[in-house]
């Protein structure tokens, strides 16, 4: 087996942040994208591998850890933000990236991502919507439009699709975005900004299925996506402006940051019990009169 | 058989039974008496009825005992159905201008307090509970200015006028008894003990905090909240983050993040939260993070009965989660047990890397005890086995899953350069690497499973067997697991007034179970009865599952009430009669 230098502090590469096997995603998936775009992000801001951890739920997109050299968490399916609260309020001096699909965060996982962005904890939640669930083979997903065939619908959805942007917007995320995996440079941009927001940070990222989506594909987003970015006049501090924008959908889709407020304190600083630095590391026995206090008054 | 007295104050949710129990209890403890108190009641905040007996002695007082000496009912529905538990030398002390009393047996005193010439009630709803509290303090011997500074310590944050209102009304309902009513037969003793007085569910959290627990979150569930609330309201003190999740689907996936992390983490519900846990058990096992999940059993299924007890979550907490897996379930004996074994459940599941479960229950969780305050240690051993927290000199490449003869694997936390590695839920060779999707591979799935179970081995060597309690040759041996034990053992001490001898086999670890020792031990008993707070005889089909041991009989209460010494006698008599095999004792409390 290799032996590991881990003495000699160097700049971080692309090839630092190669998992140990290569991804399994179709050829052509979306998610290629969105992967190489996390790694440039994080080369770019030179954040320490070993100081960050990746953390996905179940599906195509939640394999997304076993690809990137980080420390990762593969969890059960729906259930990353619960993970990744309790590691990041464990230790907030990692950065903690969470990753995962549409059916993974808006479908069973949805109650968790509402209460998530209540919290403002500071993660990075990166959703690779593709509009259906591919692992088990084209079902439809919380996001697929009305009407649209798939196998568990094959005479069209009935349900209307979440909103993810207007949903992370009323549920108080405080760092809102939206990217395409198509569009690199824009996207490796936004997943910086997200990471260096201190807060909840949501990237809803379409990340086109080449196997079970025939109509949400890189060519049918490609002309549509505008950058929110291109127009001096967006104020992504107005709440009320990005609720506006986030219902634009159509012949014009909307990209970049939806809103952003930085007024409002993560949960880590708010926190009274974190002022003594991350929760690991501390002594473990109360202290002696602490303990004495606690017994006392049950007498 | 040690001389005990017991309480009894009933009354409506909402008219103030806590206040007098609190009060009482306080006295006792600071009189240097033990106590066990029990509260029945519904799922209700304001109506209803709710019932606490209150049980005080020189010695351990076990359970909640048979009878009690003093009634104070605060309404008539609590006079009408427990007046008849009073036998002679018993007193029910009540408002005479709102309760009529019933038909009491020979020897009850019936003490009526003319409460509307005695205090101003327009003004003060809850006149009468402190009239009755003084005229008990009266009967029992006990000296007036104990009951004064109690009330200043209970009425201390609301001012010097609540605590002289008090007082005032105390001292009227002590001076009339004093007056008026015939002073029990014993004064209630005193020693220059002073005792802990908690519940089981503060003790669970003591537990926790005392072995370092340092994540603590839930979801409000009776009748495990009051772990929440103990931590809530300590935590920031002990430098314990607690936190409120919106399901316990995301209770114990974060805990398991956190755990993950590196810190000691825990987290409490009852019977339906465990349900919606039960998927996590399994990532916990899986990727082999330690977490303690604490089940406080209420009556199931389903939302079942909120308020009452049950042993009934035994095979739901055996087979929690999907697959095969290592862990390990104890339930304490008793509240002070509450606390001892935390900090050896969370040493076991440090270690071998795998998910904790306790099993307690309303009658302990929600129940109160004195204990010697030397048992609260917050000091205890602390092994949290092989965690890799720093990155040391230069390695081999990390393999998180290394297969070792203990199959237990060295564990770093992330955050440490050298060590990134990926854990999963998905099956996984050495190096975290899934075999779940492309590489599906039978050999190192084989392999994994292999390692994982190997633990089990160290895991049952690491807790003790269960041990055997009185005479060997005893008529007969009653087995029980958890929160039984105090209750068996006063049953037996009356049983061995009747001249039957009885030993005692009390489970708390039950998985590891020692099988083989307990085949041992009950292989040379004469009469064998198991005695569980549950309908299907849980433990019974348990046993019999991991060691083919068949009982002569079984003592089964699913009523939600917890057993009475009297019941188990009483079974036990029947079954050694040869009547039954299976005994269902009746609740003649009505609560």
């Amino acid at each position: 087996m290799a032996t590991i230098n881990i003495t000699a502090p160097k700049p971080m590469v692309m090839a630092d942040l190669k998992g140990k096997v290569d991804p399994d995603w179709c050829p052509g998936c979306g998610d290629f994208g969105v992967l190489a775009a996390v790694q440039k992000a994080l080369v770019e801001l030179q954040i320490p591998n070993h100081q960050v951890a990746t953390v996905s739920g179940i599906g195509c997109s939640s394999n997304f850890p076993g690809f990137i050299n980080t420390y990762g968490m593969h969890t059960l399916h729906g259930r990353s933000l619960p993970v990744a609260s309790g590691l990041k309020l464990a230790n907030h001096e990692l950065t903690v990236l969470v990753t995962g699909g549409d059916g993974d965060g808006f479908g069973i996982g949805c109650g968790h991502f509402v209460h998530a962005m209540r919290r403002n904890i500071n993660l990075n939640y990166f959703v690779l919507d593709n509009q259906i669930y591919g692992l088990t083979t084209g079902q439809t997903s919380p996001t697929s439009r009305i009407g649209m065939k798939t196998k568990s619908n094959p005479y069209g959805n009935m349900d209307t699709p979440v909103n993810p942007i207007t949903l992370a917007l009323s549920a108080g995320a405080t760092f809102v975005g939206r990217g395409f995996s198509g569009d690199q440079k824009h996207l490796t941009e936004l997943i910086k900004q997200a990471i260096q927001h201190k807060g909840f940070s949501f990237l809803d990222i379409f990340s086109p299925c080449v196997t079970y989506n025939k109509e949400n594909t890189f060519q049918w987003f490609r002309p549509r996506v505008k950058k929110l970015e291109d127009n001096a006049e967006y104020d992504a501090t107005n709440w009320i402006a990005a609720m506006e924008k986030a219902t634009v959908w159509g012949d014009e889709i909307p990209i970049g940051k939806f809103y952003e407020r930085t007024d409002l304190p993560s949960l880590e600083e708010t926190e009274p019990v974190l002022d003594a630095g991350p929760l690991i590391g501390r002594d473990l026995h109360i202290p002696p009169d602490v303990a004495k206090k606690f017994v006392e008054e049950l007498m | 058989m040690s001389q005990t007295f017991a309480i009894g104050i009933g009354g409506a949710a909402g008219q103030g039974v806590a206040t007098p129990g609190d009060i009482f209890a306080l006295i006792f403890s600071r009189r240097g008496l033990h106590l066990n108190a029990y509260n029945a009641y519904q799922s209700i905040i304001r109506g209803g009825h709710t019932f606490l007996t209150i049980r005080t002695g020189v010695d351990p007082v076990e359970s909640m005992g048979d009878g009690i000496d003093l009634l104070i009912p605060l309404n008539q529905d609590t006079m009408d159905r427990h007046l008849r538990l009073l036998t002679a030398g018993g007193a029910c002390i009540y408002n005479a201008d709102l309760i009529k009393p019933g038909a009491a047996a020979d020897g009850v005193q019936l003490c009526p307090l003319p409460v509307s010439t005695m205090a101003d009630i327009t003004r003060n709803k809850v006149a009468q509970n402190t009239l009755a509290m003084g005229a008990a303090l009266s009967m029992m011997g006990v000296g007036f200015h104990v009951l004064e500074g109690v009330l200043a310590a209970q009425f201390g944050k609301k001012g010097e006028a609540v605590i002289k209102e008090n007082v005032d009304l105390a001292r009227t309902g002590y001076e009339y008894a004093t007056a008026n009513f015939k002073p029990f037969e014993r004064p209630l003793p005193m020693t220059d003990k002073r005792y802990a007085v908690l519940s089981g569910n503060a003790a669970l959290a003591m537990g926790g905090a005392a072995a370092g627990c340092k994540f603590y979150c839930a979801y409000p569930m009776s009748p495990s909240t009051g772990v929440l609330h103990w931590m809530a309201s300590h935590g920031r003190k002990a430098g314990i983050m607690v936190r409120q999740v919106e399901d316990e689907i995301g209770v114990i996936n974060m805990a398991i993040g956190a755990a993950h992390g590196g810190v000691r983490s825990m987290c409490a519900t009852s019977g339906g939260g465990f349900a919606l846990m039960t998927e996590g058990l399994g990532l916990s096992a899986m990727a082999e993070i330690p977490v303690v999940a604490i089940n406080c059993m209420r009556a199931g299924p389903s939302t079942g009965v909120p308020t009452k007890t049950e042993q009934g979550d035994l095979w739901q907490a055996l087979g929690a989660a999907f697959g095969d897996f290592p862990r390990v379930i104890a339930a304490p004996l008793d509240i002070g047990d509450c606390f001892t074994l935390m900090p050896e459940v969370f040493n076991i599941t440090d270690k071998f890397q795998c998910p904790g479960i306790v099993l307690c229950d309303l009658l302990l969780s929600e129940g109160r005890l004195s204990v010697e305050p030397e048992l609260l240690n917050f000091n205890p051993p602390i092994d949290r086995g092989e965690l890799i927290t720093s990155n040391g000199d230069a390695h081999e490449e990390y393999l998180r899953y290394k297969i070792t003869e203990s199959g237990i694997s060295p564990r770093a936390i992330p955050g440490i350069p050298g060590f990134t590695h990926v854990v999963s839920s998905d099956e996984h060779e050495e190096n975290g690497v899934l075999i779940s999707d492309e590489y599906t591979n039978h050999a190192k799935r084989r392999a994994m499973m292999e390692k994982r179970m190997r633990k089990m081995a160290g895991i049952e060597a690491s807790v003790p067997a269960p041990v055997l309690e009185g005479p060997a040759d005893a008529d007969v041996t009653l087995i029980g697991w958890g929160s039984t034990d105090g209750t068996i053992r006063e049953a037996r001490a009356q049983l061995a007034e009747q001249g039957i001898s009885t030993n005692q086999l009390q489970i708390r670890w039950l998985v590891p179970l020692h099988g083989d020792a307990i085949l041992n031990i009950l292989g040379k008993a004469k009469h064998t009865i198991i005695v569980e707070n549950n309908y299907s005889g849980q433990f019974a089909r348990y046993l019999r599952s991991e060691t083919s041991f068949v009982a002569d009989g079984h003592i089964r209460k699913y009523d939600g009430e917890p057993f009475m010494p009297h019941h188990i006698v009483e079974a036990v008599r029947e079954q050694l009669a040869g009547t039954t095999t299976i005994s269902v004792p009746t609740h003649e409390v009505m609560v």
